[in-house]
């Protein structure tokens, strides 16, 4: 009885039906697709994207070199020098997260008692040769200029939630 | 204090006590934990900052277990809710005007404030009225202070009063605004007043040169040995990434205790100095031109196997430091011997060479360190104590404090910060005929002629009469050393030693003293005092007769010999010198042919011989910088380049297992008739180095140059 009725779905195309009904239903079905780079999908103010280092208003970078980050780091990306500068505060000297090695995990953010070290939104970035995937301090400082209106309006959004 | 014991019970733990102990101590020999800051346990009991509250039956109030004497029956709870309620009620007392600056502290990781606010303190703080800051004070080059963090444990200012024997700092004002500080604005100058940041259970007193470079927890410890005096003390090297950060002492009870002195403490500064080698350096073209190591080894054995063929072998000497290691002297010793020189010696600032062959193998005190403190009197020669050796002085000064009669013979009136039962303060010139009266105040002969001779006065026979009594010592110092006239102060200061029944002790110069004579850097001695086949010329003749070929481990003659002129001159005179120093000298870019860059001992794994004979290895703990290698390495291949036989070492432990194989044998020690010299003058400036300036790490170290002590002391006082 069932060879017969195999026999039979196998010459009618049966299978295929089926699966055309899967792909005329969809035909109609709302599409969730964007048409990345032009549209985007939406983005958590928590997105963990690549780093930056913040400064304060009046233009003093935040970091301490307390070494919470680096030391929190499960994957040992971030490695950092410091010194006392000049005028006896606490500062580094040396800033650099290897970015082959960073996991984007937010615990660096997390540590950080000054909110220095910030996952921003930005996740398009490539590397064109060796050694670019080392992100220096002056590389991470910059990019906290560039997006500071942005990362002050996410670490406002997340605030009520800490 | 007796031997009884009696039982008390803690936590329902039943603990054996001595009469008279305090609570703390019985509970730390048990493993039961109390909090404390206030307490230590080589300072007196102050009580003051009431952490270690426990409960005790039967009283009304908790009591501090630091000073609370154990007695019978007595039962205590440490861990029940009344001591822990206690405890964290201390503790938010405590923090109420502690900075939360942890993160930029040096401190963090490392402080007990801030374990113990882990285990005893409340998350949220109540107090809300406005915190104390106290203004940042400098005191000096070496102690970065912080008060805002002090919480008034007082442990730095005991440590002033009773182990520096000076009080540098101490208490101002009352309640809320006591302070500490050093009263007037001064720096912290005592010799070893780096253990005050030991002692700082906070950050407020930290290490001013470490300062922000690293944090506790990244770095890597290892232990090492103390590369400046002969006391070899045990230090912990605490490393980031291969670079030496910082040095802390390791508890020793034998040697250091728990101390380190600030020359060890602060002297791996000097490591990374600006004139440290990258590579070898070989003279070209007039000009020293950088080298690869192979053929800089090449030139080195070419050249001296030339001037031995052309010139014979007396040709070719070598000036070893005293603070070179063991294997590096013994290495060093069999390449020279095997070119057929005995022209080797360390004792680079000795002006006096005659009665060596009588001279102990090695300089040792004649007893463990440990011991010095419980002598019962105690003389010195020439030595200015606090500055050769300060934690020999540390035990000495302990003696002093006991009771024991402390006598001096100097050359100056030094400040040594206990009391002195004589001090016979003569010009550096007539140590001799001070030491002669002193031997015929205790019934001896001298024997010789002497020129100046002193008159036998009562200080003479109070101290001949104080040596007699109870267990005594005899140190010879560094200035005795130095002495021109040594051979006769070694051999009146044996004398006086055999007629009064004390040891005599010799305080020898660097750091490995006793263990580069044992290794055979020694014209007349071979390794573990084997009889040499030539007698070569010791340093002093080979100052005078310019040899054409010099080999130099760790040596800058013009600081480290005695006369540094001369020896410059011998060098500029000499054909073919090579150079085996971390640093580059301006010096070395006249007189050296090729330089090996070898690794300090940080760089290094060697062993030191200390001042009582005992022998610490030690593994290197930094990565050597840039090209140098370890010396022992660079005179390894060296010799394997030169053919010596059997130098085939794979590990510097194999160097040292050999020495120590080899057959020990003991000096003849019967006095050997010395022969006269002319009257000696010498002023006591010439015999004084300065202690930031003893050998070539130290004198790189910055910080430690812009200290007090930096300056000579004949200099201090004009």
């Amino acid at each position: 009885m069932s060879s017969l009725q195999n026999f039979i779905k196998t010459f009618a195309l049966w299978e295929l039906l089926l699966g055309l009904r899967l792909t005329l239903k969809n035909l109609f079905v709302k599409k969730f697709t964007i048409r990345y780079p032009e549209e985007r999908t939406p983005q958590s103010p928590r997105f963990r994207g690549l780093h930056a280092l913040r400064r304060y208003p009046n233009g003093e970078e935040r970091c301490i070199a307390c070494k919470m980050c680096e030391a929190v780091c499960p994957a040992l990306a971030i490695t950092i020098d410091s010194e006392e500068r000049d005028d006896g505060t606490r500062r580094t000297t040396r800033y650099d997260i290897d970015l082959f090695k960073c996991i984007y995990c937010g615990f660096c953010e997390e540590a950080c008692p000054v909110d220095a070290i910030v996952e921003t939104r930005i996740f398009e970035y490539h590397m064109e040769e060796q050694g670019q995937n080392i992100m220096t301090k002056d590389k991470l400082l910059a990019i906290g200029e560039k997006y500071d209106a942005m990362i002050a309006a996410d670490k406002a959004a997340d605030a009520e939630y800490r | 204090m007796s031997d009884e014991k009696i039982t008390i019970e803690v936590d329902g733990r039943e603990l054996e006590a001595s009469p008279g102990q305090m609570l703390i101590d019985v509970t730390d020999e048990a493993d039961i934990y109390i909090p404390r800051f206030c307490y230590h346990r080589k300072l007196s009991v102050a009580a003051n900052c009431r952490m270690c509250l426990v409960q005790v039956e039967n009283t009304p109030k908790p009591l501090p277990a630091c000073a609370t004497p154990v007695a019978p029956g007595m039962k205590v709870q440490t861990r029940n809710e009344y001591a822990i309620e206690a405890q964290k009620a201390t503790m938010e007392f405590l923090l109420i005007n502690h900075p939360l600056d942890c993160p930029i502290c040096d401190q963090g990781g490392e402080c007990e404030l801030q374990d113990i606010a882990m285990g005893f303190g409340r998350d949220i703080s109540r107090f809300n009225e406005g915190k104390r800051v106290v203004k940042a004070r400098d005191m000096g080059p070496l102690v970065s202070a912080d008060m805002t963090r002090c919480i008034h444990c007082t442990r730095c200012i005991r440590f002033g009063q009773e182990i520096a024997g000076i009080q540098e700092l101490g208490t101002i004002g009352r309640g809320d605004r006591v302070e500490i500080g050093t009263y007037i604005e001064r720096s912290v100058d005592h010799e070893l007043s780096g253990n005050i940041i030991d002692l700082c259970p906070v950050g407020a007193l930290n290490n001013k040169p470490y300062r922000m470079s690293a944090r506790a927890w990244e770095m890597e410890q290892r232990s090492t040995i103390a590369p400046h005096d002969c006391l070899g003390s045990n230090m912990y090297a605490h490393v980031l990434r291969g670079t030496l950060k910082r040095v802390v002492p390791k508890d020793n009870d034998a040697i250091n205790e728990t101390w380190l002195s600030d020359r060890d403490r602060f002297s791996y500064e000097g490591i990374y100095s600006d004139d440290r080698l990258d590579q070898p350096l070989v003279r070209e073209d007039g000009r020293l031109q950088l080298a690869s190591w192979e053929t800089a080894l090449r030139k080195v054995a070419e050249g001296l196997s030339a001037l031995v063929q052309k010139e014979g072998a007396d040709a070719v000497g070598a000036w070893v430091s005293p603070s070179a290691t063991v294997e590096e002297a013994y290495l060093a010793g069999r390449l020279l011997r095997h070119l057929g020189s005995g022209n080797i010696d360390h004792r680079l600032r000795r002006r006096d060479f005659r009665g060596q062959e009588s001279e102990a193998l090695m300089p040792t005190l004649g007893m463990p360190v440990a011991e010095v403190e419980a002598l019962q009197n105690i003389l010195v020669i020439g030595s200015n104590l606090r500055r050769e050796v300060p934690l020999l002085a540390h035990r000495v000064r302990k003696a002093a404090e006991a009771g024991a009669g402390v006598s001096f013979i100097n050359a100056t009136d030094y400040e040594y910060l206990f009391r002195v039962a004589n001090s016979i303060v003569n010009p550096a010139a007539d140590f001799v005929a001070v030491l002669a009266a002193t031997v015929e105040a205790a019934g001896g002969s001298i024997g010789f002629e002497l020129e100046n001779r002193q008159q036998v006065e009562e200080i003479h026979r109070n101290v001949v009469e104080s040596l007699k009594l109870g267990r005594a010592g005899i140190f010879l110092g560094h200035m005795a050393q130095r002495h021109p006239a040594y051979a006769r102060i070694l051999q009146l200061a044996g004398q006086l030693a055999e007629l009064t029944g004390a040891t005599l002790g010799i305080i020898s110069e660097g750091a490995n003293a006793a263990g580069v004579a044992y290794a055979g850097a020694l014209p007349h001695r071979g390794p573990a005092g084997s009889e040499v086949t030539t007698a070569g010329s010791d340093l002093g003749q080979m100052l005078a007769s310019s040899i054409p070929g010099i080999v130099m481990l760790g040596v800058e003659p013009e600081f480290d010999c005695v006369d540094g002129v001369a020896a410059l001159n011998a060098l500029a005179d000499a054909e073919f010198v090579v150079a085996m120093s971390p640093w580059l000298s301006s010096s070395a870019t006249e007189y050296a042919d090729v330089v090996l860059p070898i690794g300090t001992f940080a760089e290094t794994s060697g062993t030191y011989i200390n001042v009582e004979g005992t022998w610490q290895s030690f593994a290197g703990v930094a990565r050597p910088v840039a090209e140098a290698r370890p010396g022992w390495k660079v005179l390894r291949v060296l010799g394997n380049l030169l053919d010596v036989p059997g130098f085939n070492y794979v590990s510097s432990e194999e160097v040292r297992d050999e020495l120590r194989s080899l057959p020990y044998r003991a000096t003849d020690a019967t006095q050997t008739e010395l022969e006269a010299a002319a009257a000696v003058s010498v002023k006591a400036s010439e015999l004084d180095v300065p202690m930031y300036s003893v050998d070539a790490l130290v004198r790189r170290a910055s910080s430690l140059q812009q200290t007090q002590d930096s300056v000579p002391e004949w200099r201090k006082t004009a």
